[in-house]
Parts: C-alpha cells; structure tokens; sequence
C-alpha cells in the first residue's frame, strides 16, 4: 500500500522548511528510521527519518523548494501493511530531557497557552493534511466556488449575515467580510470565533502568496482579480529595475522574530564603557595556552561570565515576562545566546549553563558553537532556550548600536569595538590622562521588565567585572 | 456678552442638537475629543424634545389614563367626573419638558461640550458662520450634520393662517379641544395625534390617500388598532385625497376627491400630517461639497461620511425612517469614526412604535417585505386573548408575531399589537440583531404573568407547540 509522506508538524509553530537535500532516490529500500531528507526551518536543518519501511515510489520535492506542514513530500511503498506510520517522528526526537537548572519549575501559563497554540497547529496540520491527500482544491478556491454557485442559484435577497453586533463590529475591525465566513453558530450564526479564524486564515494566504504553490495558483489568480491587489502585483513602470527576492527561511525568521520584538518590547538602551585595559592584558598572556587546548580565549568568554554574574545579582534581566498570566519568570539557568553572522544571514546558538562552566571550558566550547553555527550544522536544540543574549559588533568596527532584544528574552548586551582611548583621571585640580582599552557596552532591555536604574545597576555589575580580571574571578 | 467677528476652531463641530446630534456629541466627548454644539434653541433636544417624541407621548399617556378612566367601570371602578383641565395639561407637558432639557443642557456642560445657540451656515469645507450667536464663525477638524427634518406641507395649504390648519407642533400646543378636526395623514403622527384629540372629545376624521394606514407595518397588526380607531373616529376615508383646505374665521373648509363623487365638509380645526422634509436648504451645503440628492437628503456611507470626507451626517437629514432612536445610532456611530473606531451604521433591526391604544410595534423584516422578497418564512401568531396577563388588564385585543426564516429558525422580525408593544419589542430587536432562532426565544424563560410571556410564546408556536394555544390542525 503506498503511503503518502507528509512533512510533519516540526513544532514551536514552525509552518514551513526548505528542501535541502534529498538522501534516497525513487526505488531505494528504506527501513522506518532512515534519514530521507534534509529539511532546513528556522535556522536549524533539521533531518527528516522515513516514517515506514518499505521503497521510494516517488520523489515530489526537490532542493530549494519550500514545503508546508501537511504537504506530501514523498510517497512509500509499505513494506508491512500493518505497521502504523509514525505520524510525528520529529516531534519524538524533538523531546529533550528536562533542563536540570529548570526543575522543580511549575509549568506556566503562558507554557500552557503555547501547548494548546500547538495543539492549534497540530489541527490546522491535520486539516491540510487532508486537503493534500485527497488533491482538493483550497479552502478559497473552495469558497469561491461555493459562493458562485450559491448567488446563482439562491435569490439576492438572502439577508444579512446572522450575526450578534458585537460580531459583526468585530469583523469590520478585521477588515472580515461576513459572508465568507464559515458559520460555527446554530442556523447558521457566525459566532467571534469563527471570525477571528478567518481573519487568521487571511493571514496565512497572505504568507502564502509569497510561495504559491501548484494547488493554490487558481485561488491566487480568482484572489487577484477579486481583491484587486494590484499595487503589488502589477508590472511597475520600474520592474526591471527591481529585483524581486522571496523572503525565505533565515531571513523570513529574522524579519518576523524582529518585528515581534520590535511592537511588543518597549525598548530601552543604556549605555557605558568597560575599562578592559587589565583583561585584555590577562587575555593575551593566557591565550597561546588555550590555544593549544584548541580554543580561543576571545573577549567574549569573559563577558559572559561577567554577564552570568550581574544576572545573579538582578535576575530580572535572565526573565520573560508573561502579560497574559501577569507573571514575570525569573530563570534559575543561564542559556546565553551569542548572535552569530554567517554565510546565511544572522543566527543565534545558545551556549548552556554558562554559570556551571570555567572560562577554558567556555574558551573551547563556543568557538566550536560558533563554527557549527556558520556551517549550518547545529540542532534545533542549539537554538532553544536562550535566557539572554550577547551580540559583538566589535570586529566590523562601530562604537555604538542599539540591539534589539531577542524575544522572549529581557536583555541583550551589544559590544562594539574596544579602543585605546584617552581617560582622564582625578579631579580638576590634579589630573593626568591616561590611555585605556575602552569597550562600548550597549544594554537594551524591556522596560515592562526592569526600569533604568536597574539597567544602570547591572551595567556597574557588568563593568567593574570586566575592569578587573580578579574580580571577575571572584564574581564568577 | 461680545458680539462681532470671532472665530474658533474646534475639533468636532455638531450642527443640530436633536437626538442624533446631541448623542454624536456626546460619544464624541466621551471619546476625549473637543466638541462644539450648535443649536436654534437655547436647550438640546431638538425636534424630538421639544415638539415631537416627547410632547406626544406625554400626552398620549394622558389620554391612555382617559381611556383607562372610562374602562374601570368594568372593573368595578367607576369615576363619575372624569374631566380635562387643558391648561394643567400643557403645563403637566412642559414640565416634563423643562426637566430633560435641563438634564440634556447639564450632560453637554458636564462632559465639557461648548453649547452654541444660534443657526450654522456652511462657508467652506471646513467653517461655519453663525447667525445669531455669540461666535460667529467655527473652524472645525470634523462636522457632524444633525439638522433634522421639518413638517412637509400640502400644497396650497398654509400653517401661517388663523391657525386653524395645524402642523403637529401646533397640534401638540392643545389650543383647545376641536369639536369637530380632520387629520390629514393615516401614518403615526396622523393616528397618534388623531387618537389623541378622540380621547379628548374631539369627533375626528381621518383622511388617506393610500387604501390604507400605517403603510410600514403588516396589515394583520394593524387591525386591532383599525378597529379601535374605527370605534373611536366619526369617519376614516381611505383613498382619498384633499384637494382644497380652506381657512376661515372660525372653521376650515375642505374639499374631498375620493374614488366616487368629491365632497366638501366643514372642520373646527385642520391637522396636515404628511411626513416630514429635511432640513438642508440655506445651510449652505454645497460650499462645504456636501452633496445632497433630489429629495433634498444627504448622501452619506455607512459611516455617515458625506461626500465631504470631513464632514458626517446623521438622522433625518440623511432620510430612511425618521426616528429618534435611528439618529442616536448614527450619531454614535460617526462620533466613533471621527474617533478612529470601526464603526458603522450596521442595522438589522429599528424597531418602530406607534403610541396609539393599541400600541402598534414592529422590527426587523416584516411579513410584507419577506413576502415581496421571496423569501422562505414562517410566521407564528399568539393571539393576546390567550394571553392571562393580557386578561388581568382587560387588554385582551391584541397580538405578538414572529417572521423566522423557515428552514433555520432564525428570528427575522417581530410585530406587536397591543398595549406596551413599544416596552416588549425590545427583546424581539436583540433576538434580530443577535441572529437568535426561535428556540433561542423559547428556550428562554418569561415571568409570568406578563405580557412578554407572549413573546416566547409566540416562539413556541413558531416551533409548533405553544402551552395556551392548540396546535393547528390538531385539535381533539
């Protein structure tokens, strides 16, 4: 029996991936388990088992496409018939042990709502799912349709939409024209709910458009014509002066995590600069040495420990906040994300515990992340669970930037470039400049969360760690 | 008090204190937006206030206690005397007057609304002048037409006269009771006022040009109150028209054209009630490029916008039903576009009542409408003489409708007849709106005894199954 293979629900609402390669070809054997594709979303590839044992029949994807959730990707011919195919084998795999810093948390809230928001998408993924296997056309499509052959047939005079006023105020503010949408309500009533669904779904045939696919051509043109979408679709006098590039994968993720944390967080930057004259003296005199251990003993080794410290001290910066169950979470772990720039655009590896690790265990561990990272070659887990995030312009130059906090998180710390500057030193009737190895350090962080004066007070925290070597080490 | 050249600018400019006026400036204020209030009068309320809804009804109850007052020896209460002190009744009226123009007068003060008297004049797309007012021009960021509608006039025939020939102003003045008045009109104002002056002691005629009354509401409702007013009227002559109305010195004589021969017949007084003109002209519309239609109404969207993206207008000047309620709605509704909601003039419902005894109300479709429209209805009756409440007051004539679509249920319209329709069909206006069904509105529980019990069981009998009336067809 031929099993369609369809790309499964991957999780944390990831809709789509991007073929990266295919690892069998049509007539290759298969066990339950062999790896048959590279799939690449959000940031991480994430390789793809064989749901069954059996032989590839057919091969409908190939490198460079872009496949939904739900969308058939391969077609198997089932070795046994009566084993069950694993629906989400990605899923199971996904499941890591719970973080040892993280135990004895409660679940919250908010971890309840993303649950059911999973759950959410599960269904939505099962609904296509069942639209692919069975080549039906789309639900607009479908919609349309229907609505033709009803105005054809039924009289004009049909009424209004029922409808309570508050639903229907509701639709005019989602810009929801009643009568498309499906009715959940006895005799026909269109409750909020089925509303806000359809707004949602308008949502996603916006996305969609940016990839049409065969099966949603149709609907896409009757949509053209329908909505008059011209503005962006229309032959521009300069089209050709335009290079159109599809939004996909890394910076799809980049653009929509940015433009989240941009309208949800009320960003605030504070800045200062860290005297490193004296660490910088202690990095060079221990570099060759772990060096030759393999790793590199960058200045960021030591922020992090220097950042570990002040999150210690004002917790409210390694926290999210949960506006819906009015809670803030403070996190007894220390996930530091370290914004990385690759080939592919910007990425953020997360290196755990960094308050359980020694500056050499840091010093070889995160070159290596950083190396994965640029190689493409890094689990979704090395991605999950950042707790804050440090980002380190320093080697391009700049003296200042205004980094923006990576959400869920609190805070970020931007470095710029450090430089030999001159500082003076004791008051004004006696006073002497000196030069010093100056570092930017640029904190943004939410407001809703911590205020300026915490933000001043973790920066203090931060610097004077960096300005003395030994203090770091007591501090760590 | 300085008179002379003096401009303002305000951000919401209201023209008309009637009830769509008064109420978009209040929504307006509430809104936290500056308003300016322009009335003729010194008070807001308008038309509705001052020589319409309120006058009328107030004492239309008076002749309901009057017609009360002759039941009661049914009863067993017999009041020997039952005598009119006109001058105590005007005066009874203004009071009742005087209260709510100082309340409305006090709300504008409270919510920080300038109050001008005086007439506005439109000078340009964005200023009035002023005629008679402290200020004498207004620059506004948004206008809100409210000026409502006058009393329409037959040709030929002036209220300029002896006053003899009365409009429903004059009327509302009482001067006297007539022995002998016509009415002139078979819609609300004729019948309300016409049922008055009955009570009163007036022989009343009342003369139609149509070959019925109340020309808006299904037929089988206005039968009770035909019957009542066929007991209570000297004569209702349908299909007739006035063809000359004669002032003299101390009665009118006028010249009937019915079907069959004309006539003449001789009247103390003479009331024109013929429907009602918008109030557009001299206000200098087409400076401001307020566009209005042939009848004189204002074109607007279902914001109320004009054609002036400006400037909003609202209740009878934008014509449909010329009611009260109806303006108030859309005041709201362009105070809260000029606010930035979403909102519009998104109806299913008006409910229109006719103070009359029986009182006469219906909303939503009615049977008439669905019928001329095709559509698939069913209708449900609950006669009153089945109703114990309705017995406990000796109202037994009377009756509760309901139009539902006849595959869904859902609640199209209602329609009642009979003593406090105007209080019950309220429920029938939020059944409407909410898309309810008629299991909805029998599944819902009515005190008893009370006439709304008529209501669900006017949904029970749409259903098939009413506790107090057999089932059709069916009985043993």
């Amino acid at each position: 029996m031929p099993l369609e293979f369809k790309l499964p629900d991957l999780g944390e609402g990831i809709h789509e991936g991007e073929i990266v390669e295919v690892l069998v070809s049509v007539g290759d054997p298969v066990e339950d388990g062999t790896l048959v594709l590279l799939v690449e979303t959000d940031k991480a590839t994430t390789e793809v088992p064989s749901p069954v044992a059996g032989v590839v029949k057919e091969i409908r994807v190939k490198p460079g496409d872009v496949v939904k959730v739900g969308q058939v990707m391969m077609v198997f011919d089932q070795a046994d018939e009566s084993v069950e195919p694993k629906e989400k084998p990605s899923k199971e795999d996904k499941k890591e042990p719970p973080q040892e810093g993280a135990r004895g948390e409660t679940p919250s809230r908010k971890d309840r709502g993303r649950e059911e928001k999973e759950r959410e998408e599960d269904r939505a993924a099962e609904k296509e799912k069942g639209e692919a296997a069975e080549e039906e056309p789309s639900e607009a499509v479908k919609r349309e349709r229907q609505k033709k052959t009803e105005s054809s047939e039924k009289p004009s005079q049909e009424g209004p939409v029922p409808a309570a006023p508050s639903t229907r105020r509701l639709a005019r503010e989602l810009g929801v024209d009643l009568s498309q949408v499906k009715a959940s309500g006895p005799g026909g009533r269109v409750m909020p709910e089925d509303v806000k669904a359809f707004a949602e779904k308008g949502k996603e045939v916006e996305e969609e458009k940016e990839a049409p696919s065969e099966a949603r051509k149709v609907s896409l043109e009757e949509k053209e014509a329908a909505e008059g979408d011209e503005e962006r679709k229309k032959p521009s006098m300069e089209e050709e002066a335009v290079e159109r590039v599809a939004l996909r994968s890394i910076r799809k993720a980049t653009a929509r995590r940015m433009a989240l944390a941009w309208s949800e967080i009320p960003h605030v930057t504070h800045q200062d600069a860290a005297d490193i004259t004296e660490l910088e003296a202690f990095r060079q005199k221990y570099k060759e040495k772990i060096q030759s251990q393999g790793g590199a003993l960058s200045l960021t080794v030591f922020v992090l420990k220097a950042v570990v410290a002040a999150l210690k001290a004002f917790p409210g910066f390694n926290a999210t906040i949960d506006m819906e169950s009015e809670e803030i979470l403070l996190k007894k772990y220390y996930h530091m994300g370290v914004a990385t720039d690759t080939d592919r655009g910007l990425i953020v590896p997360v290196l755990r515990n960094v308050d359980r690790k020694s500056v050499t265990q840091l010093a070889l561990e995160l070159p290596q992340l950083v190396q994965r990272t640029r190689e493409g070659k890094i689990d979704r887990e090395d991605l999950a669970d950042g707790t804050f995030t440090i980002t380190n312009i320093g080697a391009l130059g700049g003296r200042a930037f205004t980094p923006i906090v990576n959400h869920p998180q609190t805070a970020i710390l931007g470095l710029a470039q450090g430089r030999l500057e001159p500082v003076v030193r004791g008051d004004l009737n006696s006073y002497k400049v000196v030069p010093r190895l100056m570092l930017p350090l640029i904190l943004g962080f939410d407001h809703r969360v911590v205020d300026g004066a915490d933000a001043a007070r973790f920066m203090n925290t931060v610097k004077e760690a960096l300005q003395d070597p030994e203090n770091l080490l007591m501090v760590m | 008090m300085v008179m002379g050249e003096f401009t303002q600018e305000t951000e919401v400019l209201v023209v008309g204190g009637g009830p769509g006026g008064y109420a978009a400036a209040f929504r307006a204020a509430d809104l936290g937006m500056e308003v300016t209030l322009v009335d003729m009068r010194s008070r807001p309320g308008g038309v509705c206030l001052f020589r319409g809804c309120i006058p009328s009804k107030t004492l239309l109850n008076v002749s309901e206690l009057l017609l009360d007052a002759r039941r009661g020896s049914e009863m067993g209460v017999s009041f020997k005397d039952v005598r009119v002190d006109l001058s105590k009744m005007r005066q009874w009226k203004n009071q009742v007057v005087d209260r709510l123009a100082d309340g409305l007068k006090e709300l504008c003060k409270k919510r920080g609304i300038q109050f001008v008297q005086g007439r506005a004049i439109f000078e340009d797309h964005n200023r009035v002048r002023l005629i008679e007012a402290e200020v004498s021009h207004v620059k506004f960021k948004h206008a809100v037409i409210a000026t409502g509608s006058r009393v329409r006039s037959l040709p030929g025939v002036s209220f300029e006269g002896g006053g003899r020939v009365m409009s429903s102003t004059g009327a509302l003045e009482i001067p006297d009771i007539p022995e002998k008045l016509l009415v002139i009109g078979g819609g609300y104002v004729g019948v309300e006022l016409g049922s008055l002056y009955a009570a009163l002691g007036s022989r009343v005629t009342l003369v139609e040009v149509a070959d019925r009354l109340m020309t808006g509401a299904d037929q089988d409702l206005v039968k009770p109150l035909l019957q009542h007013l066929e007991e209570t009227f000297e004569g209702i002559h349908l299909r007739t028209r006035v063809k000359r109305v004669q002032e003299e010195k101390d009665h009118v004589n006028v010249t009937f054209e019915g079907e069959g021969e004309g006539f003449q017949e001789r009247f103390d007084r003479v009331l024109v009630a013929v429907g009602r003109v918008p109030h557009t002209k001299e206000l200098g519309l087409e400076k401001a490029d307020v566009r209005v239609d042939d009848e004189g109404f204002i074109t607007v969207d279902e914001q109320g916008r004009t054609s002036n993206k400006q400037i909003f207008a609202v209740g009878d000047v934008v014509g449909g039903v010329m009611l009260a309620h109806k303006a108030m709605y859309e005041g709201k509704v362009a105070a809260e576009v000029i606010g930035g909601q979403s909102a519009a003039f998104d109806v299913q419902a008006i409910p229109a009542v006719v103070y009359t005894d029986p009182q006469l109300a219906w909303c939503g479709l009615t049977e008439e409408e669905c019928r001329k429209r095709n559509m698939e209805i069913k209708v449900a009756r609950f006669p009153w003489s089945a109703s114990g409440r309705a017995m406990t007051l000796g109202l037994s004539r009377g009756m509760t409708k309901l139009i539902g679509d006849a595959k869904t249920g859902r609640i199209l319209g209602m329609g009642i007849v009979g003593r406090h329709a105007g209080e019950m069909i309220a429920e029938g206006v939020l059944a409407v709106e909410m898309g309810a069904l008629a299991e909805d509105m029998a599944l819902s529980m009515h005190p008893h005894p009370t006439l709304s019990e008529t209501e669900g069981e006017v949904a029970e009998a749409f259903l098939g199954m009413s506790t107090h009336i057999m089932p059709s067809g069916s009985e043993k």
